[in-house]
């Protein structure tokens, strides 16, 4: 006689990550998300939570609870288009969008996002262009952004770049702030300030 | 009053329209507007995805270059929805979080600049309706708008989380400066939905169906033009109505900035405001007809 064989879905408490949600509590107000009473207002208001694997209420809650591989490893904090229709809604004040940065920005550092997901590689390229400029230029961040991920996505922008040369709205120049050494010194100021 | 602007990185390329139409209507209106010198890049959502505190410095040096130029309070007033947005936030945060303030503080005198507060961020929405008056804007019509049905899209950063001058839920100001001109608005409940920012470069096939559901809705409403107010949404909405069609059959309707609208109500040229660089023809035949166009 055959058995039906069952995996276990949910991780035992011993498999989450205390220090996880403690680390992601530490952004300003970040310790509000201890108070989330699990409404779903969230997930309601959110325009992209029907292309999420998890809601943005199930990303709270599994921070919260430390499943830092589940909470990272998924689509959702890419897909935050940060519009903040849920921070407004929410009923404890949680600061959820701000929540999905301090996700995204401890996926970016820890290098884990999924394969060839362009979005993670477009916020790296911005902010390498903008530190060394003071200003971003629409025309490079693309272009690397598809070089970087995906050559045949740059193919098929191609029609729309075109149109963007001829109405004269892509900038051939690249803009540069005057003072970029005043920048640079501001960054490594807070550079060492913060670590 | 004279106003500080702050242009931001894509009213310098795909937004250049704005900029253009922006710049001609408050020298028609003539409001004083002077680019602040040396701006950056305010780090819109992608620096913020990176490093926190960096990107809020980023914005704060705006801040305290905006306070160089004056004794006493300035009014900067930023276009893009996100730089708007950013700035109000890195105002917000460094009153509200003494960590913020501590290290922005810091790092701002060790670059020798400094902030003590004195900015007021402003949109240029807030700006003709609360400062210029719409009923001083009315005596400024040349070409009163009658026939064009406006769906006025203002999409989210603008109005959220920070902004204080119209509703968050159900904003105003941009259908009241139309209707003033002489447009209809059509009453629709999409004004703030989200248009996926960023999205239609990164999960294109998400991008494209967020747009397309505000175009949709917004022509179900019998609009005949589509307002915005921000650089992103501007170019979402129009660049890829030719990928929205062929992937959801949707029409092609025309996407203009606010500014552009308000420019041909005061009778200046086309050129001047930038109506040249539309993908999808935004043009005074909307003005007593209301046909579809087909580009
Ligand atoms: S809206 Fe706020 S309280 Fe409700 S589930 Fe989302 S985060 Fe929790
Ligand atoms: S900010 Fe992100 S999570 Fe929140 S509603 Fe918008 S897309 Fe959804």
């Amino acid at each position: 006689m055959s058995t039906l064989h069952f995996e276990r879905q949910i991780k035992y408490e011993s498999e989450l990550d205390s220090q996880f949600p403690k680390e992601i509590m530490e952004i300003p107000g970040g310790e509000h998300l201890a108070t989330c009473i699990q409404c779903g207002t969230c997930s309601g208001a959110c325009p992209l939570s029907i292309y999420m694997d998890h809601s943005p209420r199930k990303i709270i809650a599994m921070t919260r609870a430390g499943f830092k591989d589940d909470v990272l490893d998924s689509r959702t904090i890419w897909l935050c288009a940060s519009c903040y229709s849920c921070t407004v809604e929410c009923p404890k004040q949680i600061k959820i969008t701000d929540t999905m940065y301090a996700l995204k920005r401890k996926a970016i550092k820890e290098n884990r996002y999924p394969k060839g997901f362009p979005v993670p590689v477009l916020a790296r390229e911005f902010f390498g262009i903008v530190k060394k400029t003071g200003r971003n230029n629409e025309r490079n961040l693309l272009l690397k952004l598809y070089l970087k991920t995906n050559v045949l996505r740059l193919f098929k922008q191609i029609p729309i770049g075109l149109k963007l040369f001829f109405k004269g709205r892509l900038g051939l120049k690249s803009e540069k702030i005057k003072k970029t050494k005043q920048l640079q010194t501001l960054l490594d100021a807070v550079e060492r300030r913060t670590s | 009053m004279s106003y500080l602007y702050f242009p931001g990185c894509s009213l310098k390329e795909t937004g250049k329209s704005y900029d253009e139409s922006l710049r001609a209507i408050f020298a028609k209106l003539e409001i004083p507007l002077v680019e602040l010198p040396d701006w950056n890049c305010c780090g819109a959502t992608s620096y913020m995805a990176v490093n926190e505190m960096k990107a809020y410095a980023l914005a704060a040096r705006n801040l305290a270059l905006a306070e160089e130029t004056s004794e006493s309070e300035v009014n900067v007033v930023a276009p893009c929805s996100a730089c708007y947005m950013v700035l109000s936030k890195v105002q917000k945060y460094m009153d509200e979080f003494s960590e913020i303030s501590d290290t922005i503080h810091g790092a701002l005198s060790d670059a020798g600049l400094k902030y003590t507060g004195k900015v007021k961020m402003r949109h240029p929405l807030d700006v003709i309706v609360n400062d210029f008056g719409l009923a001083a804007l009315h005596q400024k019509i040349a070409q009163p708008l009658e026939g064009m049905k406006i769906a006025c899209y203002y999409g989210c950063q603008l109005v959220r989380p920070y902004a204080e001058f119209d509703d968050q839920d159900d904003p105003q100001t941009m259908d009241l400066i139309l209707q003033t001109l002489g447009a209809e608005t059509v009453d629709w409940p999409l004004k703030t939905r989200c248009c996926g920012g960023t999205l239609t470069g990164t999960v294109e096939n998400v991008g494209l169906r967020l747009n397309d559901i505000l175009l949709k809705e917004a022509q179900k409403r019998g609009a005949n033009a589509i307002a915005t107010a921000c650089s992103l949404c501007q170019f979402n909405l129009e660049c890829y109505q030719n990928k929205i069609q062929k992937n959801y059959g949707t029409e092609n309707v025309p996407v203009a900035y606010f500014t552009q609208i308000i420019g041909m109500a005061l009778g200046l040229d086309d050129k001047d405001l930038g109506l040249h660089r539309s993908f999808v023809p935004f043009s005074k035949d909307l003005i007593k007809g209301g046909a579809h166009v087909h580009a």
